[in-house]
């Protein structure tokens, strides 16, 4: 079975060369004619004022943690999916504890308005 | 090395570039069938310039692109400013590697098919992130946060979605789903999973940054987003990794719930014997192409939705349906009422 693992490690190095062979050959063809206003960011034609790097909501923040739970969750999911048929009621009702924690949290989230955007 | 190894890896190259190539050239004729599609869906006739019918656009404008300058934007970081395109591309053609053309049209056919897909999808949020912070553009920043939040945001109610096909199927590989479906249109997962063949593909619409949730790029507020200051072939890539990734949700859309390879008329009384009814890689392309024009589709219909909204409806609709929907597709296999195929 592992066997069948080495063409996907080939397919992404071809994958991921693809994208950097397009950007090369487009630094090759393309002109580099690079002058000051050209090369600042783009601000709708203003001067590029103070750094782009800056505070963000913190909502983004709270998605991101969010998703790691949810994420978590379904990874644990899946294996539990393939065999609900083995473990039958019993597997079932065990997940189902797991699942009803995890409503919970959502519940809460969604009272204390951590998905109001 | 030994003669053969170096057969296999030669044989094993051939084949790679074999599911590539008809990729790249879908994805430039993609491009020409929505500017068409959109084109008379809002009566006009679309790009007719360029070759018969404007047949050669798509090349005309891969060789533009190629020819432009590409930019590095003087604060920008400028390793992961080119790091950022091939991270995008790069696993939204990888994920090919597993898809089965048919039942032995397959690369990779390894048992865990399903989850490497979920695994490289989730791999390209790093190249928005990445581009966006590279750029040290207030809009590229601002669109690469707003892209990287809804895009994890519909990730989930995918997963959930995910977990639905798995419990209905038994089994976590692609080509053991699409058997699993085996008996006629009505065995498909859509029917039995109705709700949840709905939550995927508006959820792969919202992770591929499409309209209607296109806000990532909604061109009247933050320009283009995160790949605003990308120009020439750099930019290029980002929309071939973009349109790849539309074919690629459609493939998935087709082999998760509207049986892949299988022939609709397999057991329709009249058709049941004849060619219509062979099953074979045919019927995987139509049902793929299929999907690809609702993303067309939607596009000429759908008004932008707003930020909030487009939040509103990740987590609070889409993700408590398919948790309900867990615990539905779960009683219903156990009680019976989904039989299991193969």
């Amino acid at each position: 079975m592992l066997n069948e693992y080495w063409p996907i490690l080939l397919f992404l190095i071809i994958a991921a060369g693809m994208g950097a062979a397009l950007v090369v050959i487009g630094s090759v063809l393309g002109p580099k004619r690079p002058d000051d206003e050209k090369l600042s960011a783009y601000e709708c034609g203003f001067e590029a004022f103070e750094d782009a790097r800056m505070k963000f909501d913190v909502r983004y923040y709270l998605v991101a943690i969010l998703f790691i739970i949810f994420d978590l969750e379904i990874a644990f999911l899946f294996p539990w999916a393939v065999v609900l048929e083995q473990i039958g009621w019993t597997g079932f009702w065990a997940m189902m504890v797991f699942l009803g924690l995890l409503v919970v949290g959502f519940i809460y989230e969604w009272k204390k308005g951590a998905l109001e955007w | 090395m030994d003669m053969q190894t170096l057969q296999t890896l030669l044989w094993t190259l051939a084949k790679i570039f074999i599911i590539i190539i008809p990729i790249t050239l879908t994805v430039a004729y993609y491009t020409y069938a929505e500017r068409k599609v959109i084109g008379y869906m809002q009566s006009r006739i679309g790009p007719n310039r360029v070759g018969p019918w404007g047949l050669l656009q798509p090349f005309a404008d891969v060789f533009k692109l190629l020819f432009k300058e590409i930019i590095l934007p003087a604060n920008a970081n400028k390793f992961l400013f080119y790091l950022a395109p091939v991270l995008t591309l790069g696993p939204a053609l990888a994920a090919w590697a597993v898809v089965p053309f048919s039942d032995w049209l397959i690369l990779a056919d390894i048992n865990a098919s399903l989850l490497y897909v979920l695994a490289l999808t989730s791999m390209g949020v790093y190249g928005i992130i990445v581009a966006g912070w590279a750029s040290n553009s207030k809009y590229a920043f601002l669109g690469a946060l707003r892209s990287a939040a809804q895009i994890i945001s519909y990730e989930i109610a995918m997963g959930f979605a995910l977990v639905c096909v798995l419990i209905a199927a038994g089994d976590i590989s692609l080509k053991g789903i699409v058997e699993a479906q085996q008996g006629g249109v009505f065995d498909w997962f859509w029917l039995p999973l109705l709700p949840m063949f709905m939550v995927y593909f508006i959820s792969g619409v919202a992770e591929t940054n499409r309209a209607p949730f296109d806000v990532a790029e909604g061109e009247s507020e933050i320009v283009a987003g995160f790949h605003v200051e990308y120009a020439g072939a750099a930019f290029a890539v980002f929309f071939l990794a973009e349109y790849a990734n539309m074919i690629l949700i459609s493939a998935l859309t087709a082999l998760l719930f509207a049986g892949g390879w299988l022939s609709p008329f397999e057991n329709v009384p009249v058709l049941g014997g004849t060619l219509l009814a062979t099953h074979g890689i045919g019927w995987f392309l139509a049902k793929t192409v299929f999907f690809m024009f609702f993303f067309l589709w939607f596009r000429a219909t759908f008004p932008r939705y707003r930020y909030d909204q487009i939040m509103r409806l990740g987590w609070k609709v889409l993700i408590p349906i398919t948790i309900v929907w867990v615990v539905v597709a779960a009683v219903l296999v156990l009680t019976g009422a989904i039989v299991r195929g193969s």
